[in-house]
Protein backbone atom coordinates (compact mmCIF):
# COMPACT_ATOMS: atom_id res chain seq x y z
CA UNK A 1 0.00 0.00 0.00
CA UNK A 2 1.46 3.40 -1.11
CA UNK A 3 1.75 6.05 1.60
CA UNK A 4 -0.89 8.20 -0.01
CA UNK A 5 -3.11 5.31 -0.54
CA UNK A 6 -2.79 4.06 3.24
CA UNK A 7 -3.44 7.29 4.55
CA UNK A 8 -6.91 7.66 2.50
CA UNK A 9 -8.04 4.39 3.60
CA UNK A 10 -6.52 5.36 7.13
CA UNK A 11 -8.71 8.71 6.89
CA UNK A 12 -12.25 6.44 5.79
CA UNK A 13 -11.46 3.68 8.40
CA UNK A 14 -10.38 5.54 11.26
CA UNK A 15 -10.60 9.36 11.11
CA UNK A 16 -13.86 9.41 9.66
CA UNK A 17 -15.33 8.13 13.10
CA UNK A 18 -13.20 10.68 14.90
CA UNK A 19 -16.23 11.92 17.04
CA UNK A 20 -17.36 8.77 18.27
CA UNK A 21 -14.05 8.00 19.42
CA UNK A 22 -13.54 11.07 21.26
CA UNK A 23 -17.22 10.54 22.72
CA UNK A 24 -16.31 6.90 24.49
CA UNK A 25 -12.78 8.12 25.30
CA UNK A 26 -14.39 11.04 27.17
CA UNK A 27 -17.20 8.76 28.85
CA UNK A 28 -14.78 6.36 29.99
CA UNK A 29 -11.76 9.17 31.35
CA UNK A 30 -14.33 11.80 32.40
CA UNK A 31 -11.75 13.85 31.50
CA UNK A 32 -11.29 16.69 28.43
CA UNK A 33 -7.64 16.69 28.70
CA UNK A 34 -7.40 12.87 29.62
CA UNK A 35 -10.06 11.79 26.47
CA UNK A 36 -7.66 13.63 24.11
CA UNK A 37 -4.40 12.21 24.83
CA UNK A 38 -6.28 8.73 24.90
CA UNK A 39 -7.98 9.21 21.70
CA UNK A 40 -4.33 10.48 20.17
CA UNK A 41 -2.54 7.67 21.70
CA UNK A 42 -4.71 4.90 20.18
CA UNK A 43 -4.89 6.18 16.54
CA UNK A 44 -1.21 6.52 16.54
CA UNK A 45 -1.21 3.02 17.52
CA UNK A 46 -3.80 1.90 14.91
CA UNK A 47 -1.98 4.19 11.84
CA UNK A 48 1.37 2.78 13.08
CA UNK A 49 -0.13 -1.24 12.74
CA UNK A 50 -3.21 -0.73 9.79
CA UNK A 51 -1.14 -2.27 7.12
CA UNK A 52 -1.79 -5.56 8.56
CA UNK A 53 -5.69 -4.51 8.49
CA UNK A 54 -7.57 -6.22 6.66
CA UNK A 55 -11.14 -4.09 6.42
CA UNK A 56 -14.22 -4.43 7.64
CA UNK A 57 -16.64 -2.21 10.30
CA UNK A 58 -13.69 0.94 10.54
CA UNK A 59 -16.13 2.37 13.73
CA UNK A 60 -16.26 -1.32 16.07
CA UNK A 61 -12.45 -1.61 14.51
CA UNK A 62 -11.10 1.79 15.80
CA UNK A 63 -13.38 2.03 18.44
CA UNK A 64 -12.30 -1.48 19.84
CA UNK A 65 -8.72 0.21 19.65
CA UNK A 66 -9.83 3.33 21.31
CA UNK A 67 -11.57 1.29 24.41
CA UNK A 68 -8.65 -0.97 24.74
CA UNK A 69 -6.39 2.38 25.46
CA UNK A 70 -8.96 3.53 27.80
CA UNK A 71 -8.63 1.02 30.19
CA UNK A 72 -4.67 0.63 29.52
CA UNK A 73 -4.14 4.46 30.15
CA UNK A 74 -7.33 3.98 33.66
CA UNK A 75 -5.21 1.23 34.65
CA UNK A 76 -1.92 3.02 34.40
CA UNK A 77 -3.16 6.27 36.17
CA UNK A 78 -6.39 5.59 37.97
CA UNK A 79 -5.74 1.99 39.16
CA UNK A 80 -8.29 2.51 42.19
CA UNK A 81 -11.41 3.66 39.60
CA UNK A 82 -10.18 0.31 37.82
CA UNK A 83 -10.02 -1.46 40.78
CA UNK A 84 -14.29 -0.28 41.78
CA UNK A 85 -15.20 -2.06 38.84
CA UNK A 86 -14.29 -5.35 40.14
CA UNK A 87 -16.60 -7.96 40.99
CA UNK A 88 -18.09 -6.62 44.23
CA UNK A 89 -19.29 -3.35 42.60
CA UNK A 90 -20.98 -5.14 39.71
CA UNK A 91 -22.20 -8.03 42.04
CA UNK A 92 -24.27 -5.33 44.24
CA UNK A 93 -25.16 -3.97 41.29
CA UNK A 94 -26.55 -6.66 39.72
CA UNK A 95 -28.45 -7.92 43.14
CA UNK A 96 -30.17 -4.55 43.40
CA UNK A 97 -31.37 -4.55 39.59
CA UNK A 98 -32.51 -8.20 40.18
CA UNK A 99 -34.46 -7.21 43.09
CA UNK A 100 -35.90 -4.41 41.44
CA UNK A 101 -37.21 -6.56 38.62
CA UNK A 102 -38.44 -8.79 41.00
CA UNK A 103 -40.50 -6.34 42.98
CA UNK A 104 -42.93 -5.81 40.21
CA UNK A 105 -44.20 -2.35 38.47
CA UNK A 106 -41.09 -0.85 39.94
CA UNK A 107 -38.76 1.94 39.96
CA UNK A 108 -39.56 5.52 39.06
CA UNK A 109 -42.39 6.13 36.77
CA UNK A 110 -41.80 6.95 32.77
CA UNK A 111 -42.75 10.69 33.46
CA UNK A 112 -40.02 10.94 36.52
CA UNK A 113 -37.85 10.06 34.07
CA UNK A 114 -39.29 11.86 31.01
CA UNK A 115 -38.62 14.90 33.67
CA UNK A 116 -34.87 14.56 34.68
CA UNK A 117 -32.63 17.36 33.67
CA UNK A 118 -29.44 17.22 31.71
CA UNK A 119 -27.12 17.40 34.25
CA UNK A 120 -28.47 14.82 36.67
CA UNK A 121 -28.65 12.11 33.25
CA UNK A 122 -24.61 13.14 32.95
CA UNK A 123 -23.93 12.64 36.51
CA UNK A 124 -25.62 9.67 36.72
CA UNK A 125 -23.88 7.71 33.52
CA UNK A 126 -20.54 9.09 34.96
CA UNK A 127 -21.52 7.46 38.24
CA UNK A 128 -21.89 3.76 36.61
CA UNK A 129 -18.37 1.42 36.89
CA UNK A 130 -17.15 1.89 33.64
CA UNK A 131 -17.82 -1.51 32.11
CA UNK A 132 -21.66 -0.91 32.21
CA UNK A 133 -20.84 2.94 31.40
CA UNK A 134 -19.44 1.62 28.13
CA UNK A 135 -21.73 -0.67 26.87
CA UNK A 136 -24.44 2.33 27.75
CA UNK A 137 -22.43 4.92 26.00
CA UNK A 138 -21.80 2.76 22.58
CA UNK A 139 -25.73 1.81 22.65
CA UNK A 140 -27.56 5.11 23.47
CA UNK A 141 -24.89 7.42 22.06
CA UNK A 142 -23.35 5.94 19.08
CA UNK A 143 -26.54 3.79 18.72
CA UNK A 144 -24.70 0.48 17.68
CA UNK A 145 -26.10 -3.17 17.50
CA UNK A 146 -25.45 -5.66 20.69
CA UNK A 147 -23.30 -7.44 18.02
CA UNK A 148 -20.97 -4.28 17.44
CA UNK A 149 -20.66 -3.97 20.70
CA UNK A 150 -19.75 -6.91 21.17
CA UNK A 151 -16.90 -6.38 18.87
CA UNK A 152 -15.97 -3.31 20.42
CA UNK A 153 -15.57 -4.62 23.40
CA UNK A 154 -14.37 -8.26 23.16
CA UNK A 155 -17.42 -9.38 25.49
CA UNK A 156 -20.12 -11.75 24.32
CA UNK A 157 -23.50 -10.54 23.34
CA UNK A 158 -25.23 -12.10 26.67
CA UNK A 159 -23.03 -10.01 28.77
CA UNK A 160 -23.62 -6.80 26.34
CA UNK A 161 -27.22 -8.00 27.11
CA UNK A 162 -26.90 -8.20 30.75
CA UNK A 163 -24.34 -5.37 31.60
CA UNK A 164 -26.70 -2.89 29.77
CA UNK A 165 -29.73 -4.18 31.96
CA UNK A 166 -27.69 -3.38 35.24
CA UNK A 167 -27.03 0.26 33.65
CA UNK A 168 -30.46 1.17 33.13
CA UNK A 169 -31.36 -0.60 36.12
CA UNK A 170 -28.65 1.70 37.94
CA UNK A 171 -29.80 4.77 36.17
CA UNK A 172 -33.23 4.30 36.60
CA UNK A 173 -32.59 4.42 40.65
CA UNK A 174 -30.51 7.11 40.08
CA UNK A 175 -32.54 8.94 38.48
CA UNK A 176 -35.71 8.27 40.37
CA UNK A 177 -34.09 8.84 43.68
CA UNK A 178 -32.98 12.60 42.69
CA UNK A 179 -36.32 12.99 42.33
CA UNK A 180 -38.17 10.74 45.11
CA UNK A 181 -35.90 11.83 47.89
CA UNK A 182 -38.12 15.29 48.91
CA UNK A 183 -41.20 13.44 50.46
CA UNK A 184 -39.22 10.53 52.05
CA UNK A 185 -37.09 12.06 54.05
CA UNK A 186 -39.59 15.08 54.84
CA UNK A 187 -41.64 11.98 56.92
CA UNK B 1 -47.06 -14.14 26.00
CA UNK B 2 -46.98 -14.05 29.71
CA UNK B 3 -45.54 -11.09 31.80
CA UNK B 4 -42.33 -12.33 32.85
CA UNK B 5 -41.66 -13.31 29.49
CA UNK B 6 -42.60 -9.81 28.21
CA UNK B 7 -40.20 -8.06 30.89
CA UNK B 8 -37.17 -10.03 30.37
CA UNK B 9 -37.58 -9.18 26.34
CA UNK B 10 -37.76 -5.19 27.29
CA UNK B 11 -34.31 -4.27 26.95
CA UNK B 12 -34.18 -6.01 23.40
CA UNK B 13 -37.52 -4.72 22.22
CA UNK B 14 -36.29 -1.29 22.76
CA UNK B 15 -33.30 -1.53 21.31
CA UNK B 16 -34.78 -2.95 18.16
CA UNK B 17 -32.88 -6.40 18.77
CA UNK B 18 -36.06 -8.63 18.76
CA UNK B 19 -37.37 -10.51 15.38
CA UNK B 20 -40.46 -8.97 14.28
CA UNK B 21 -42.79 -12.00 15.70
CA UNK B 22 -41.03 -11.48 18.94
CA UNK B 23 -42.06 -7.57 18.66
CA UNK B 24 -45.77 -8.05 17.44
CA UNK B 25 -46.38 -10.81 20.40
CA UNK B 26 -45.12 -8.29 22.60
CA UNK B 27 -46.85 -5.47 21.58
CA UNK B 28 -49.55 -7.33 21.67
CA UNK B 29 -49.32 -8.12 25.59
CA UNK B 30 -48.76 -4.90 26.41
CA UNK B 31 -51.49 -3.47 24.95
CA UNK B 32 -53.63 -5.80 27.20
CA UNK B 33 -51.39 -5.29 30.10
CA UNK B 34 -51.17 -1.96 32.16
CA UNK B 35 -48.11 -3.03 34.56
CA UNK B 36 -46.33 -4.11 31.52
CA UNK B 37 -47.03 -1.35 29.80
CA UNK B 38 -45.64 0.53 32.45
CA UNK B 39 -42.74 -1.16 32.56
CA UNK B 40 -41.93 -0.60 28.58
CA UNK B 41 -42.93 3.44 29.08
CA UNK B 42 -40.56 3.34 31.51
CA UNK B 43 -37.83 1.86 30.00
CA UNK B 44 -38.53 4.26 26.97
CA UNK B 45 -38.51 7.18 28.83
CA UNK B 46 -34.85 6.51 30.12
CA UNK B 47 -33.80 5.67 26.44
CA UNK B 48 -35.30 8.70 25.11
CA UNK B 49 -33.46 11.23 28.20
CA UNK B 50 -30.56 10.07 27.46
CA UNK B 51 -30.03 10.19 23.60
CA UNK B 52 -32.14 13.99 24.06
CA UNK B 53 -30.31 15.27 26.92
CA UNK B 54 -27.02 12.96 27.75
CA UNK B 55 -23.56 14.66 27.05
CA UNK B 56 -22.39 13.77 23.66
CA UNK B 57 -18.34 14.60 23.15
CA UNK B 58 -17.22 15.37 19.49
CA UNK B 59 -13.51 15.27 19.04
CA UNK B 60 -12.51 19.04 19.39
CA UNK B 61 -11.31 21.43 16.67
CA UNK B 62 -7.88 20.18 15.71
CA UNK B 63 -7.78 16.79 16.64
CA UNK B 64 -7.76 15.11 13.31
CA UNK B 65 -4.99 17.45 11.95
CA UNK B 66 -2.62 16.82 15.23
CA UNK B 67 -3.28 13.05 14.61
CA UNK B 68 -2.58 13.74 10.90
CA UNK B 69 0.61 15.38 11.62
CA UNK B 70 2.17 13.21 14.53
CA UNK B 71 1.31 10.04 12.06
CA UNK B 72 3.19 11.62 9.39
CA UNK B 73 0.47 11.30 7.01
CA UNK B 74 0.45 11.82 3.53
CA UNK B 75 -2.48 13.90 3.56
CA UNK B 76 -2.83 16.32 0.51
CA UNK B 77 -4.73 14.15 -1.57
CA UNK B 78 -6.35 12.05 1.14
CA UNK B 79 -8.30 14.89 3.19
CA UNK B 80 -9.30 16.46 -0.03
CA UNK B 81 -11.29 13.44 -0.19
CA UNK B 82 -12.59 12.47 2.94
CA UNK B 83 -12.70 15.38 5.04
CA UNK B 84 -15.17 14.98 8.02
CA UNK B 85 -18.30 17.09 7.45
CA UNK B 86 -18.88 18.89 11.17
CA UNK B 87 -21.70 18.11 13.17
CA UNK B 88 -22.88 15.43 11.15
CA UNK B 89 -24.09 13.54 13.65
CA UNK B 90 -27.48 12.06 13.26
CA UNK B 91 -30.36 13.23 15.74
CA UNK B 92 -31.21 10.35 17.58
CA UNK B 93 -34.10 11.26 19.75
CA UNK B 94 -36.17 11.56 16.58
CA UNK B 95 -36.77 7.72 16.60
CA UNK B 96 -39.44 6.21 17.41
CA UNK B 97 -39.87 2.89 19.00
CA UNK B 98 -40.69 0.36 16.39
CA UNK B 99 -37.96 -2.26 15.43
CA UNK B 100 -37.60 -1.09 11.95
CA UNK B 101 -37.48 2.27 13.31
CA UNK B 102 -34.21 1.12 14.89
CA UNK B 103 -32.49 -0.58 12.66
CA UNK B 104 -33.30 2.23 10.22
CA UNK B 105 -31.89 5.27 12.34
CA UNK B 106 -28.78 2.68 13.12
CA UNK B 107 -28.06 2.57 9.38
CA UNK B 108 -28.39 6.42 9.57
CA UNK B 109 -26.50 7.49 11.79
CA UNK B 110 -23.91 5.26 10.43
CA UNK B 111 -24.36 7.08 7.02
CA UNK B 112 -24.28 10.30 8.08
CA UNK B 113 -21.11 10.02 10.75
CA UNK B 114 -18.97 8.80 8.24
CA UNK B 115 -20.04 11.11 5.51
CA UNK B 116 -18.53 10.98 2.41
CA UNK B 117 -16.69 7.78 3.51
CA UNK B 118 -19.66 5.52 3.43
CA UNK B 119 -19.38 4.42 0.14
CA UNK B 120 -15.93 4.20 -0.14
CA UNK B 121 -15.25 2.25 3.37
CA UNK B 122 -16.85 -1.20 1.26
CA UNK B 123 -13.58 -3.71 0.92
CA UNK B 124 -13.41 -3.87 -2.48
CA UNK B 125 -13.04 -7.87 -2.45
CA UNK B 126 -15.73 -10.58 -1.85
CA UNK B 127 -16.77 -9.83 1.06
CA UNK B 128 -18.06 -13.09 3.07
CA UNK B 129 -16.90 -16.61 3.40
CA UNK B 130 -19.15 -19.58 3.54
CA UNK B 131 -18.20 -20.01 7.58
CA UNK B 132 -19.39 -16.14 8.16
CA UNK B 133 -22.73 -16.39 6.25
CA UNK B 134 -23.43 -20.00 7.87
CA UNK B 135 -22.74 -17.87 11.37
CA UNK B 136 -24.94 -14.98 10.60
CA UNK B 137 -27.84 -17.53 9.45
CA UNK B 138 -27.42 -19.40 12.38
CA UNK B 139 -27.48 -16.51 14.44
CA UNK B 140 -30.58 -14.68 12.78
CA UNK B 141 -32.36 -17.76 14.04
CA UNK B 142 -31.34 -18.23 17.44
CA UNK B 143 -30.85 -14.35 18.60
CA UNK B 144 -34.66 -13.97 17.42
CA UNK B 145 -33.63 -11.34 15.03
CA UNK B 146 -34.65 -12.53 11.79
CA UNK B 147 -35.97 -9.58 10.16
CA UNK B 148 -36.15 -5.93 10.75
CA UNK B 149 -38.94 -5.40 8.03
CA UNK B 150 -41.44 -8.30 8.07
CA UNK B 151 -43.15 -7.94 5.21
CA UNK B 152 -44.83 -11.20 2.43
CA UNK B 153 -44.76 -8.04 0.19
CA UNK B 154 -42.02 -7.17 -1.91
CA UNK B 155 -43.27 -3.28 -2.53
CA UNK B 156 -42.29 -3.05 1.42
CA UNK B 157 -39.76 -4.56 1.56
CA UNK B 158 -37.35 -3.44 -1.36
CA UNK B 159 -38.10 0.13 -0.54
CA UNK B 160 -36.90 -0.21 3.01
CA UNK B 161 -33.44 -1.25 2.05
CA UNK B 162 -33.52 2.29 0.07
CA UNK B 163 -30.82 4.62 1.68
CA UNK B 164 -30.25 2.44 4.62
CA UNK B 165 -27.86 0.74 1.97
CA UNK B 166 -25.51 1.49 -1.09
CA UNK B 167 -27.66 -1.29 -2.95
CA UNK B 168 -30.84 -2.19 -4.71
CA UNK B 169 -31.47 -5.86 -3.75
CA UNK B 170 -33.24 -7.63 -6.20
CA UNK B 171 -36.78 -8.90 -3.85
CA UNK B 172 -39.22 -10.97 -5.24
CA UNK B 173 -42.86 -12.07 -4.46
CA UNK B 174 -42.20 -16.06 -4.69
CA UNK B 175 -45.08 -17.12 -2.23
CA UNK B 176 -46.76 -18.71 -5.36
CA UNK B 177 -43.27 -20.58 -5.98
CA UNK B 178 -43.05 -21.68 -2.93
CA UNK B 179 -40.88 -19.47 -1.15
CA UNK B 180 -43.28 -16.67 0.85
CA UNK B 181 -40.94 -14.00 1.23
CA UNK B 182 -40.70 -13.06 5.38
CA UNK B 183 -39.19 -9.92 5.32
CA UNK B 184 -35.51 -8.19 5.34
CA UNK B 185 -32.86 -7.49 7.47
CA UNK B 186 -29.68 -5.52 7.66
CA UNK B 187 -26.63 -7.98 8.46
CA UNK B 188 -22.64 -7.95 8.24
CA UNK B 189 -20.80 -9.93 5.78
CA UNK B 190 -17.16 -9.36 5.66
CA UNK B 191 -17.79 -6.47 7.82
CA UNK B 192 -19.26 -4.43 5.27
CA UNK B 193 -23.34 -4.43 5.14
CA UNK B 194 -25.21 -6.92 3.76
CA UNK B 195 -29.14 -6.77 2.91
CA UNK B 196 -30.32 -9.85 4.03
CA UNK B 197 -33.42 -11.36 2.28
CA UNK B 198 -35.48 -14.18 4.38
CA UNK B 199 -38.16 -16.70 2.26
CA UNK B 200 -39.73 -19.14 4.11
CA UNK B 201 -39.70 -22.81 2.28
CA UNK B 202 -42.41 -24.91 4.52
CA UNK B 203 -40.79 -25.02 7.83
CA UNK B 204 -37.27 -23.35 6.47
CA UNK B 205 -35.97 -20.48 6.47
CA UNK B 206 -34.02 -19.55 3.86
CA UNK B 207 -31.49 -16.44 4.42
CA UNK B 208 -30.34 -14.73 1.22
CA UNK B 209 -27.16 -12.55 1.56
CA UNK B 210 -26.54 -9.41 -0.78
CA UNK B 211 -23.76 -7.53 -0.89
CA UNK B 212 -21.82 -5.56 -4.23
CA UNK B 213 -20.41 -8.34 -6.37
CA UNK B 214 -17.75 -8.10 -9.45
CA UNK B 215 -18.19 -10.02 -12.31
CA UNK B 216 -20.62 -12.36 -12.67
CA UNK B 217 -20.56 -16.22 -11.54
CA UNK B 218 -22.25 -18.98 -12.01
CA UNK B 219 -23.71 -20.82 -8.47
CA UNK B 220 -21.78 -22.66 -6.71
CA UNK B 221 -22.40 -24.89 -3.71
CA UNK B 222 -20.92 -25.63 -0.57
CA UNK B 223 -22.10 -27.67 2.44
CA UNK B 224 -21.18 -26.17 6.07
CA UNK B 225 -22.36 -27.40 9.19
CA UNK B 226 -25.25 -29.31 7.82
CA UNK B 227 -26.27 -25.70 6.19
CA UNK B 228 -26.19 -25.83 2.25
CA UNK B 229 -24.80 -22.36 0.63
CA UNK B 230 -25.32 -21.41 -2.64
CA UNK B 231 -22.90 -18.52 -3.93
CA UNK B 232 -23.48 -16.46 -7.11
CA UNK B 233 -23.28 -13.11 -8.60
CA UNK B 234 -25.18 -11.85 -11.11
CA UNK B 235 -25.45 -8.21 -12.28
CA UNK B 236 -22.99 -6.55 -10.04
CA UNK B 237 -24.79 -8.23 -6.95
CA UNK B 238 -23.18 -10.94 -5.22
CA UNK B 239 -25.86 -13.76 -3.56
CA UNK B 240 -25.18 -16.23 -0.39
CA UNK B 241 -28.08 -18.06 -0.01
CA UNK B 242 -28.34 -20.16 3.18
CA UNK B 243 -30.53 -22.73 4.72
CA UNK B 244 -31.07 -26.14 6.11
CA UNK B 245 -32.99 -27.00 2.85
CA UNK B 246 -32.05 -29.64 0.29
CA UNK B 247 -29.99 -28.51 -2.70
CA UNK B 248 -32.41 -28.70 -5.25
CA UNK B 249 -34.63 -26.58 -3.29
CA UNK B 250 -31.53 -23.54 -3.04
CA UNK B 251 -30.95 -23.71 -6.85
CA UNK B 252 -34.84 -23.49 -7.57
CA UNK B 253 -34.85 -19.97 -5.26
CA UNK B 254 -31.34 -19.46 -6.76
CA UNK B 255 -32.95 -19.55 -10.25
CA UNK B 256 -36.18 -17.83 -9.46
CA UNK B 257 -34.15 -15.15 -8.09
CA UNK B 258 -32.02 -14.97 -10.55
CA UNK B 259 -34.58 -15.18 -13.74
CA UNK B 260 -35.73 -11.99 -15.57
CA UNK B 261 -39.10 -10.59 -14.34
Amino acid sequence: MSEQAKARRFEQMALAHLDAAHNLARWLTRNDHDAEDVVQEAYLRAFKYFDGYQGGNGKAWILAIVRRTCFTWLGRNRPKEVLTVEADVLEAAAERAAANAASGPEGPEAEIIRRADKRAIDAAIAALPAPYREVLVLRELEDMAYKEIATVTGIPIGTVMSRLARARALLREALGGALDRKPAHGM
Amino acid sequence: MECNAVRGMLDRYVDGELDAGQAVALEAHVRGCGECRALLEQRKSLSEAIRERAAYHPAPDGLAARIRARAGMNLTEARATTERAPAARAPLALRTWQPLAMAASLLLAVAVSSGTTYLAMRPAAEPGTVDEVVADHIRSLQAKHLTDVASTDQHTVKPWFDGRIDLAPTVKDLSAKGFPLIGGRLDYLGGAEAAALVYGHSQHVINVFVTKGGANAAPSLTDRKGYNVLHWVDGGMSYWAVSDVTIDVLEKLQRLIAAPD
